[in-house]
């Protein structure tokens, strides 16, 4: 498995060029299928590589179920696509098969499902599913007296469901101090900002309040990032929540923070302009 | 004296068959320190206090959080653990669905749930505890084995079961005392019914505490030269046609009797096969709606969900 290694200024600019390409896989596949929630993808692109390929994640690709692997949830299942790309890229099916995206028979449906996408490791889509699950995992993991860790990336509008803080009081009640939860916190909701919809603030100061070590951070500055995780565990006995203050749709200056993209399709003229900025970026 | 005096001449005991579901828990603990329980402050009312008291490091209290409770269960048998998630029925089904739908059905996770205190077990609490809509919502859960146990001997076996299969599975339990049924030799199976009686003129299919009224009803028939037979129909999913189907050419007429609201339950599957591969006319038993105030005992008599209200629709299908 891979082990986790001390950030370098090269490591974060090779993380850079990884989500750069995963930012343009991810969009592809989105305007190829005509469907997909782009901009929470993008706004979580640079949590994902960071976990990925930063050294982070302890992970096999060739042996998916090794009961000693670290977990990652996506508790937001809706950004599936940003899932594929990054299991795709770090080795688990081959990148080709990103094009089936949402095709008929293909395993990659429009939420991931564990049973058929390996490095999948619970089925998740309806929101409030993968934090609970993700508490379950990190709770064998300390009966187990295990070093394995286990991520979680939520999103801020999912913290609306009441079970996510079902969770954040278990994993706080129990003192899981192996279990990461990532908020992918870029104020926006399917139908507004989130503050506006049902207000989340003070997020950093509920998760505490829960039991919770809690840091916020930039989530696209993969640098601080690395430095966070490299951090683990914030305290001795308590879960580690990473408030990651993103930007939805990251990377294509009109779909930044807009509402309206939250699961709109580029059209090939809007797609043409996001891929040449994407590229501009990666140069 | 007649059938139904003699039927009733020896009482026999009855059993909670909560005791026979703890007891056979912490023999699977004790075996295998992979089995979990997980409750919702339940560790009373589920008697997983039993599991507690001997091997508190395989119990996790969630508290008063089911739809937490299911998500952590998955995550458990994620890790490799044999979680059963134990909790009143209606809560743990209720409020948690979408996560046995989706945390366990779905992703495939080798969780086991055990609702107690399961259809009208709450009495007198009224439909806000009663759990009887439990089945048609979990039978139309794919990859989830839905199973009714009828006494302590065949809820020991069903939760041995549970643990034996490889996949989500729930066992509903009562608290409605029942009278052994099964002789100790008895062997469940999941999605194989078991006839007890024999008989060409009808058939009744029961499961949980109606199975034991349903023999009761089969031999009050019996003094009147009607000849019934009775299979007990544990496992509600999958359901298992081939009796169902014998059932109907060879006895003409099925009576389904159950814990639970007519609509979608036993009855509900039954009535699947029959009216699309062999329909013969039937009678579903089972509760018409919300249940008024009531004893269990009451309520189950209230909705004629008795010996004598088997009997009486079994009657008339055989032409009696």
């Amino acid at each position: 498995m891979k082990a986790a290694e001390p950030a370098t200024s090269d490591q974060a600019g090779a993380l850079r060029q990884r989500a750069a390409e995963a930012r343009l896989r991810d969009i592809r596949m989105v305007h190829g299928a005509g469907m997909g929630h782009v901009g929470g993808e993008l706004s979580a692109m640079d949590i994902l590589v960071t976990l990925y390929f930063g050294g982070v994640l302890r992970y096999d690709p060739a042996d998916p179920s090794d009961p000693e692997r670290d977990r990652f949830v996506l508790s937001k299942g809706h950004s599936a696509a940003a899932l594929y790309t990054t299991l795709a890229m770090a080795g688990y099916f081959d990148t080709a098969e990103l094009d089936s995206w949402l095709a008929p028979l293909s395993r990659l449906n429009g939420h991931p499902d564990r049973n058929k996408v390996p490095g999948v490791e619970t089925n998740t889509g309806p929101l409030g599913h993968g934090f609970p699950v993700a508490v379950g995992i990190a709770l064998s993991g300390q009966m187990d007296g295990s070093e394995r860790r286990t991520f979680v990336l939520t999103g801020d509008g999912e913290l609306q469901e009441g079970s996510m803080w079902e969770a954040a009081m278990a994993a706080g009640h129990f003192g899981l101090e192996r279990l990461v939860c990532i908020v992918d916190r870029n104020r926006l909701q399917q139908g507004d900002r989130t503050e506006t919809t049902m207000g989340l603030d003070p997020l950093p100061a509920k998760f505490a309040a829960f039991g919770w070590a809690v840091r916020e951070t930039d989530g696209h500055d993969v640098a601080a990032l690395l430095d966070t995780f490299a951090a683990l565990p914030f305290e001795a006995g308590r879960p580690n929540c990473v408030i990651a203050n993103t930007t939805k749709g990251r990377g294509v200056s009109f779909i930044e923070d807009r509402k309206e993209w939250h699961h709109r399709v580029p059209t090939d003229e809007e797609y043409a302009r996001a891929v040449a900025e994407l590229e501009g970026g990666q140069a | 004296m007649n059938a139904r005096a003699a039927a009733h001449a020896a009482p026999a005991e009855l059993y909670d068959c909560r005791d026979a579901f703890a007891d056979t828990l912490v023999e699977l603990a004790q075996a295998d320190p992979r089995v979990v329980a997980v409750v919702n402050d339940s560790l009373g009312s589920t008697k997983v206090s039993k599991l507690d008291t001997v091997l508190p490091g395989q119990v996790v209290n969630v508290g008063i959080a089911e739809q937490n409770m299911v998500g952590v269960g998955a995550g458990l048998a994620n890790g490799g653990k044999i979680p059963f998630v134990c909790g009143a029925t209606p809560f743990l089904t209720a409020r948690a669905l979408e996560q046995i739908k989706v945390d366990a059905a779905y992703s495939a996770a080798n969780v086991k749930f055990v609702g107690v205190s399961s259809g009208v077990a709450y009495g007198e609490l009224g439909p806000t505890h009663h759990s009887i809509e439990d089945i048609a919502w979990l039978r139309a859960i794919d990859r989830l084995c839905v199973i009714v146990p009828a006494d302590p001997v065949e809820t020991a076996q069903a939760i041995r079961a549970a643990y034996e299969h490889d996949g989500p599975v729930f066992v509903r339990t009562s608290r409605i005392g029942v009278p052994i049924i099964h002789a100790p030799d008895y062997r469940f199976r999941i999605g194989v019914a078991a006839r007890l009686r024999d008989g060409s003129d009808v058939t009744i299919i029961a499961n949980g505490v109606m199975v034991v009224r349903a023999l009761e009803a089969a031999a009050l028939l019996a003094t009147e030269g009607i000849e019934a037979r009775v299979l007990n129909m544990a496992t509600v999913a999958p359901l298992d046609r081939e009796a169902v189907l014998a059932a109907a050419r060879e006895t003409g007429g099925i009576v389904t009797a159950e814990e639970h609201i007519v609509r979608g339950g036993l009855g509900g599957a039954v009535a699947e096969v029959v009216v699309t591969e062999s329909p013969v006319p039937m009678r579903i038993l089972g509760f018409p709606g919300f249940c008024p105030t009531g004893s269990p005992e009451f309520l189950l008599q209230h909705a004629g969900l008795t010996a004598d209200g088997i009997a009486a629709a079994a009657r008339e299908l055989a032409g009696g």
